[in-house]
């Protein structure tokens, strides 16, 4: 089996980011937490993680913002985003994918699907 | 005074007008025009005053006391209307190149040839006896002033050439033909002739005032003075009061209705009104100048007239009392002044009231006569225009002289004030039909023809002719058995009425038969295609003016033959100048077939220069007029009218609609924006929301499905569902809040202690205070201070304002300050917190709905951005204040300013 993928979550609500942590308890990833976009995204610079599970409405840079700056980081580019939030509205998708997520999920959300999406981006059997 | 001097005053003085009117020329010419104003419009319009004003009224007061004021009493009642009536005539007249009265009334009624004739020959006749009284007038001031007696001097009013009113009429006669026939003017404008009157005017008033001011400041001791000493003598005594009798009364009607007409469509008046008229809004000015202008020369007639009574010997001519007064205390200088100002009255009047005279004797009367001889259409280039200065010219003489064989046959008998009331009933006859076709569609041709010669009849039997037989020229026997011995005839008593006063009753059976020839006439006969199309002119005339390409009679005509025609009539330089300043296409499509608007153009220009009915003639040949019937045009002028109702209507509708449509944009921009606001709102909300649902979803289905959770995770998962249904519930409480204030704006509230209160919100936030380690300096004094709102607001509100402070004050240091101060009226409580500042421009939302301060560094808000709106609603509904500052020295301070309670603001 090859090495632990690393996922980054990027909650401005702890409670939620303590869920995730809860639901993908699993021994094939490695997490990483960061509360705000700025953290995010400077932890994404540093631990080069696999997948990103991102928020969009957080105080200072929004998710949208963080999923740019990604792409527009050419080493950074192999990473999977997951955008994880309250905003469901068509434009808000459009917003997600232009920023360049590969999925787009709105909360609430299906514990198992986050999962099963999870291990799909990163190509891992449930 | 020495004749020689009177002599050469009077060229000067008409020399000077001579410079006045070429100045004002010099000044049209390079287009800074000193006419087009309306105090020197205003000014023109009193050539209404003439010598008859000048010397006459005078007399007439010294007969008849008060009655002289009626001849002004009538323009002035009138002056109101002319806003509507004149300036509706100016319009028409402007648009359809109008230069006479006569032309008016020729033109509305189908451009008749025959109006034309008949209507110029009455006005004729009926004028002469007018600009007789003026050579009257200036030969009688002339002999007073210079107190020559006929009978001993080298005058001799017996021998034609020994006759000085002779030289008068001669001298007269050349400043008209300079003043007015300079050269054919297409739109009959004589800017010199208005600023020479103009000037006139303004020195006949003067004049009229110093002979005044003079005679009652001079010769009396003011006006008091006068009227003291005239009510003791009884022969003036009664003219200072009016007669009470029917005769009198009526007379007062006639005379009022007579001269209101006169001042309108004299021909002099239509003339100054009318045709030189450079600007319609001016009539708007005019008509309180000229009523004001005639009031200023008629406050010094009464006292003139009573101090001629009562210092004049028996015998001297009442009408001159304003020149022998003076004359008689030997001030030479004060009489010459006054001789000059009645000079101006009378020589303005001749000279304006000729000129419009020789206007329609060419225009309608000669012109028409001309071209029935076929030689002048073909009569050489501008022959015609040349011919018809000479013509005008010797119109001028030959009305002179024929005012001044009347002046020898008649006037000199009889006051100045009788003979112009004659004139003015003749012009009383062509009033029915000038309004009449102004506001009455059915007015016919025949109507104005048969109502004004019938009129004209009337008038000519019950007053000019008797005065030919009162003066022996006639058998004195018409006057006393009537026409042909019958009885019923008499002239000044026709059909046995009697008790009228001469002119009374002329204006009344004249009206009768008038007035009732016109409507019977024009009931029962039927017009004809150009009689309705300028019917529809002059009674429509504002669609017209809106509308100028309306077009009811189709015309075609050659390009070529319209040039040569105005070129045959006009003169081939004339002809170039009116060519250059048309405008328009002259062709349509087709290069040789001329544009509606180019044949209107030609037309008009011809109209001007030869009046509407000769215009016709001459143009005639030259235009094939679509054949049309009298249905057909009634079709058109109906279509017209709606065509122009409905684009009128919609004009309106289109304004009210960009009204509605403005306003609705505003509404529309406000529900925009309210819009926006609750976008934004249910946007928060709904993420405010989905937030804690999103974590007891996940947390309750992980407590449901992940089965190796241990028992402490359990809890913890659990306390935190909870938690976040608190938080639900809290939301959703505040928006029930904010929905209730909104729709129940007006509860009674219960008293409740201030600080009590405030110390049991501290109390229920201290344990988070101190989890946070913030800091809480509170100093509560124990007042019992209470505010008009119920506890659980209160509460709420300081609720409120506390854990904002504690949400924004310093994350690491926080330090929460509760201050108080008072004053007579007023307790104020400071909640502090030393956070980061708001900034300025984030201050005026912070009260408004659904506002969340978003500051980048700071934590994201709790909460759903209602909080100070709930608090701003609740104090305000307390008649309370809340308000913010926020700044480096004392952080951000939130401060509540209650009302005190009159009996609440002891210690307990």
């Amino acid at each position: 089996m090859s090495e632990s993928k690393k996922i980054l979550i990027v909650d401005d609500e702890p409670n939620i980011v303590l869920a995730i942590e809860t639901i993908l308890d699993d021994s094939r990833f490695e997490l990483f937490t960061a509360s705000d976009g700025e953290t995010g995204l400077q932890l994404a610079t540093t631990i080069h993680p696999d997948l990103i599970i991102l928020d969009v409405m957080m105080p200072g840079m929004d998710g949208y913002e963080v999923g740019k700056k990604i792409r527009n980081i050419e080493s950074l580019d192999d990473i999977y985003i997951l955008f994880l939030t309250a905003k469901g509205t068509k434009t808000d998708k459009e917003d997600g994918y232009a920023s360049g997520a590969e999925l787009y999920m709105v909360k609430p959300f299906d514990n198992d699907e986050l999962l099963e999406k999870v291990l799909y981006l990163l190509g891992l059997d449930a | 005074m020495s004749a020689k001097i009177v002599v050469i005053a009077s060229m000067l003085y008409l020399t000077l007008l001579f410079i006045i009117a070429s100045y004002a020329i010099r000044r049209a010419n390079i287009g800074k025009s000193i006419v087009n104003n309306p105090y020197i419009y205003a000014f023109s319009l009193a050539v209404f005053c003439t010598a008859w004003t000048f010397y006459g009224s005078v007399g007439r007061a010294a007969h008849t006391g008060l009655s002289f004021v009626a001849v002004y009493l009538g323009p002035t009642i009138a002056a109101p209307l002319w806003y509507m009536l004149m300036r509706k005539i100016i319009l028409i007249s402007k648009k359809l190149h109008i230069t006479s009265i006569v032309d008016f009334i020729s033109s509305r009624y189908g451009k008749s040839t025959f109006l034309g004739i008949i209507t110029t020959i009455f006005l004729v006749i009926g004028i002469i006896p007018y600009i007789s009284i003026q050579l009257k007038a200036i030969g009688v001031s002339f002999d007073i002033i210079t107190q020559e007696m006929s009978n001993n001097s080298f005058w001799d009013s017996t021998i034609f050439y020994k006759d000085k009113v002779n030289y008068i009429t001669i001298l007269l006669a050349v400043f008209t033909i300079l003043f007015g026939t300079r050269h054919l003017d297409p739109n009959e404008r004589h800017e010199g002739l208005i600023a020479a009157i103009a000037f006139e005017s303004i020195i006949k008033l003067c004049a009229f005032m110093v002979g005044g001011i003079f005679i009652v400041y001079f010769m009396f001791n003011g006006f008091g003075d006068i009227f003291t000493q005239a009510s003791q003598n009884a022969a003036t005594a009664s003219l200072l009061t009016l007669p009470d009798d029917v005769v009198h009364n009526a007379n007062w009607f006639w005379v009022l209705l007579l001269s209101a007409v006169a001042a309108m469509f004299l021909p002099r008046q239509f003339h100054v009104t009318v045709v030189e008229n450079t600007n319609v809004s001016f009539v708007r000015q005019a008509s309180w100048m000229f009523p004001l202008y005639m009031l200023l020369i008629n406050v010094f007639v009464l006292p003139i007239a009573l101090a001629g009574m009562i210092k004049m010997p028996q015998g001297v001519e009442s009408d001159m009392f304003l020149l022998s007064l003076p004359l008689m205390e030997g001030h030479n200088i004060v009489a010459l002044i006054i001789y000059l100002g009645g000079f101006s009255a009378a020589a303005s009047m001749v000279a304006v009231s000729v000129i419009s005279l020789s206007i329609m004797v060419s225009n309608n009367l000669m012109m028409p006569l001309l071209l029935k001889t076929k030689s002048a259409i073909y009569a050489e280039s501008g022959e015609l225009s040349k011919a018809l200065l000479q013509i005008r010219r010797v119109i001028i003489v030959v009305i002179l002289f024929l005012a001044y064989g009347y002046y020898k046959l008649v006037s000199h008998s009889y006051p100045l004030v009788s003979i112009g009331l004659i004139s003015f009933a003749a012009i009383l006859q062509i009033f029915p039909a000038l309004v009449g076709g102004l506001f009455w569609h059915r007015a016919s041709k025949r109507g104005a023809i048969w109502g004004i010669s019938a009129g004209f009849f009337i008038w000519c039997v019950t007053l000019p002719v008797p005065t030919l037989a009162e003066s022996g020229l006639l058998s004195s026997d018409v006057l006393s058995n009537g026409y042909f011995g019958i009885e019923m005839l008499r002239p000044h008593a026709l059909f046995g009425v009697e008790n009228m006063e001469p002119i009374s009753h002329s204006c009344f059976w004249s009206m009768v038969f008038n007035v009732s020839f016109f409507f019977i006439f024009s009931m029962f006969s039927t017009q004809d295609v150009e009689e309705l199309a300028q019917g529809d002119i002059y009674i429509n005339i504002e669609k017209y003016s809106d509308h100028p390409d309306i077009e009811i009679i189709k015309k075609e005509a050659s390009v070529y033959h319209l040039k040569q025609l105005l070129a045959r009539f006009l003169g081939g330089e004339k002809t170039n100048l009116v060519l250059q300043s048309f405008n328009g296409k002259i062709s349509s499509g087709n290069e040789d077939n001329a544009s509606q608007e180019f044949i209107n153009y030609v037309e008009k220009i011809l109209t001007g220069a030869f009046g509407a009915a000769s215009a016709k003639l001459l143009i005639s040949p030259n235009i094939r007029q679509q054949s049309i019937t009298l249905d057909q045009i009634r079709e058109i002028l109906n279509q017209t009218k709606e065509i122009i109702e409905y684009s009128k209507a919609l004009e309106i509708k289109t304004i009210d609609l960009q009204k509605t449509s403005e306003e609705l944009a505003l509404v529309n921009m406000q529900l925009k924006e309210l819009d926006v606001m609750k976008a934004e709102f249910i946007s928060t909300v709904t993420h405010e929301l989905r937030t804690p649902i999103t974590t007891i979803r996940s947390f309750t289905q992980l407590l449901d499905k992940k089965s190796d959770l241990t028992p402490e995770r359990r809890k913890e998962f659990i306390h935190i569902i909870l938690k976040e249904c608190d938080r639900v519930k809290r939301l959703i409480n505040q928006i029930l809040e904010v929905e209730k204030i909104e729709n129940d704006k007006e509860t009674t509230q219960t008293d409740t202690n201030a600080f009590i209160t405030l110390q049991y919100a501290i109390d229920r936030l201290l344990p988070i205070m101190d989890d946070k380690n913030i800091k809480l300096i509170a100093d509560l004094p124990h007042l019992s201070h209470t505010v008009i709102l119920d506890e659980d607001k209160l509460l709420q509100v300081f609720l409120n304002l506390l854990t904002n402070a504690i949400k924004f004050c310093d994350q690491k240091n926080g330090l929460i300050q509760i201050l108080n101060d008072e004053n007579d009226t007023s307790f104020t409580i400071h909640f502090i917190n030393n956070g980061r500042l708001i900034h300025p421009s984030s201050m005026s939302q912070l009260f408004q709905k659904f506002t969340q301060i978003k500051d980048g560094n700071l934590a994201k808000p709790e909460g759903s951005g209602l909080g100070l709106f709930i608090s701003k609603a609740y104090v305000e509904k307390a008649h309370s204040n809340i308000s913010v500052t926020s700044d480096k020295v004392s952080g951000t301070k939130f401060s509540l300013t209650f009302p005190k309670e009159n009996n609440s603001n002891t210690k307990s």
